[in-house]
């Protein structure tokens, strides 16, 4: 799908430039989210990696759009405008401003049953991912809410790809920890493939 | 380290979908829920941004409201406010690209245009300017240090724009500027002292030259009876009528020309800040 993109991108970028946003602002906007724990932030980091996309490709030749791995490097853009932007403020606030932040703001003892809807909504999880220290949550991010491979990751992330499969792992089973602190177990989980690691 | 345990042989699962022995699939599908659609301003303000769309508001001027578009190189278009859907049509076929209607301009342009309308002319108002011609670019930054309170001829910026011979080619630039009101083309007139023509209506032009304080009718007067320049007999100096030296002259000390070859001869000089040397051409 990206390929054909690709061609369009290299011939013409304004024609194109809407197929582009179209095709990866679900994926641009959830990075940001996930990452920033703020829809408006969110929303902004996304309309700014965008623009910085539209103007990296007008100076781009089209050989070199034609190069591109466009999801690994669409994510490295919003992913250092998040960075940025968080290093702005104190690094330890993490604002969950979500659909449902008003399930986080409520503070009032839940009844079981609140309390096992709670654990399974999204924004219970995106608060355990808002909470991975940095380095954990952007591979995480990448991998298990982007989609993106290992390769495309450690591409986007400027890291070996080792590293980046022990950064998912080492994220994956923090997030399971807390998950599991909280008395529950996933769903479907296959737990003997993780251990928690020390 | 213990990490490296974890490290196992990729291989695609059933959704095409590259995955690692080591990956949780609970955890995974946890996290998957967690890819969320963007909101539906993201792709409108994205396109906004980088000049491929424009937004416009109305707000208010001199000659009523009117409808502002901009996108993210600055204001692009100005136009009388009228039915949204005319606007629009009209702007996709001058533009080649859609404007939507939004609330407001944003905040920080809403401020300088208004700053710009009222006649500062120090404050930067960022247009959008592509695929105008070096001589458009030319003319409308001329007309642009033209004070409020005062107008110039079509010769004057034919003159100082380096194309004496251009003042037609001036008077269509002027009546194709995408943004009256902050570019100010109503302050240029036809050298005769008529107020000539105006983008929005010459109607519009006399009231806006109103309403920034240009006595119109004076002007129109002194036309008729052949005056271009106005001189002061205490200062030999001599000027365009509305620029504000001349202004300051008293009715007593005043001396009007028909050509600045007649005030030359008389021994008066050209102010050096309206600069009627310029019509000399």
């Amino acid at each position: 799908m990206d390929d054909e993109l690709i061609a369009a991108l290299a011939l013409d970028l304004d024609a194109s430039f809407e197929r582009l946003v179209l095709a990866h602002q679900d994926r641009l906007f959830s990075i940001a989210l996930r990452f920033t724990g703020d829809a408006r932030d969110a929303e902004e980091l996304a309309q700014d990696a965008f623009v910085r996309a539209y103007r990296a490709l007008g100076d781009y030749d089209p050989e070199r759009i034609r190069r591109l791995n466009l999801r690994p490097w669409l994510a490295t853009i919003v992913l250092n405008l998040c960075r940025n932007r968080v290093r702005r403020r104190r690094p330890t606030e993490v604002v969950l401003d979500d659909a449902g932040s008003d399930q986080i703001a409520d503070r009032r003892t839940p009844s079981p049953a609140e309390r096992h809807e709670r654990r399974e909504s999204a924004v219970y999880w995106a608060r355990l991912v808002a909470e991975l220290p940095e380095r954990y949550r952007a591979a995480v991010v990448l991998r298990h809410v982007d989609g993106l491979s290992y390769e495309e990751v450690a591409l986007a992330l400027g890291r070996p790809e080792g590293t980046v499969k022990a950064q998912v792992h080492r994220g994956v089973a923090l997030l399971r920890a807390a998950h599991e602190a909280t008395g529950r177990t996933l769903p479907s989980a296959e737990s003997s493939l993780v251990e928690v690691i020390r | 380290m213990t990490d490296q345990r974890h490290i196992h042989p990729a291989r695609p699962d059933d959704r095409g979908r590259t995955v690692d022995q080591a990956d949780d699939p609970g955890v995974d599908a946890a996290l998957r829920t967690l890819l969320v659609p963007a909101p539906p301003t993201l792709l409108p303000s994205t396109l906004v941004a980088v000049g491929l769309a424009d937004g416009y508001a109305r707000i208010e001027s001199p000659i009523g409201a009117v409808l502002v578009a901009f996108n993210g190189l600055g204001i692009s278009a100005i136009a009388l406010a009228e039915d949204p859907s005319v606007f629009e049509t009209w702007f996709r076929h001058e533009f080649g690209r859609p404007a939507h209607a939004v609330d407001a301009l944003p905040p920080t342009l809403a401020r300088s245009v208004a700053r710009r309308i009222a006649g500062d002319r120090r404050v930067a108002v960022p247009l959008d300017l592509r695929g105008r011609t070096s001589f458009e670019r030319a003319v409308w930054e001329k007309a642009l240090e033209i004070p409020r309170g005062e107008v110039r001829p079509y010769g004057w910026i034919a003159a100082e724009i380096g194309r004496p011979r251009a003042v037609r080619a001036v008077g269509s630039a002027l009546g194709r500027n995408p943004v009256p009101l902050v570019i100010p083309c109503h302050r240029v007139v036809r050298t005769d002292g008529h107020i000539g023509q105006y983008a929005l209506g010459s109607d519009r032009k006399r009231a806006v030259l109103d309403a920034e304080g240009v006595d119109v009718a004076r002007l129109e007067s002194l036309a008729r009876t052949g005056v271009r320049l106005i001189g002061s007999d205490t200062t030999h100096i001599v000027c365009l009528p509305t620029c504000h030296n001349a202004r300051r002259i008293r009715p007593v000390h005043e001396v009007a020309f028909r050509s600045l070859r007649e005030a030359s001869s008389s021994g008066y000089r050209p102010c050096r800040e309206c600069r009627p040397t310029a019509l000399a051409a």
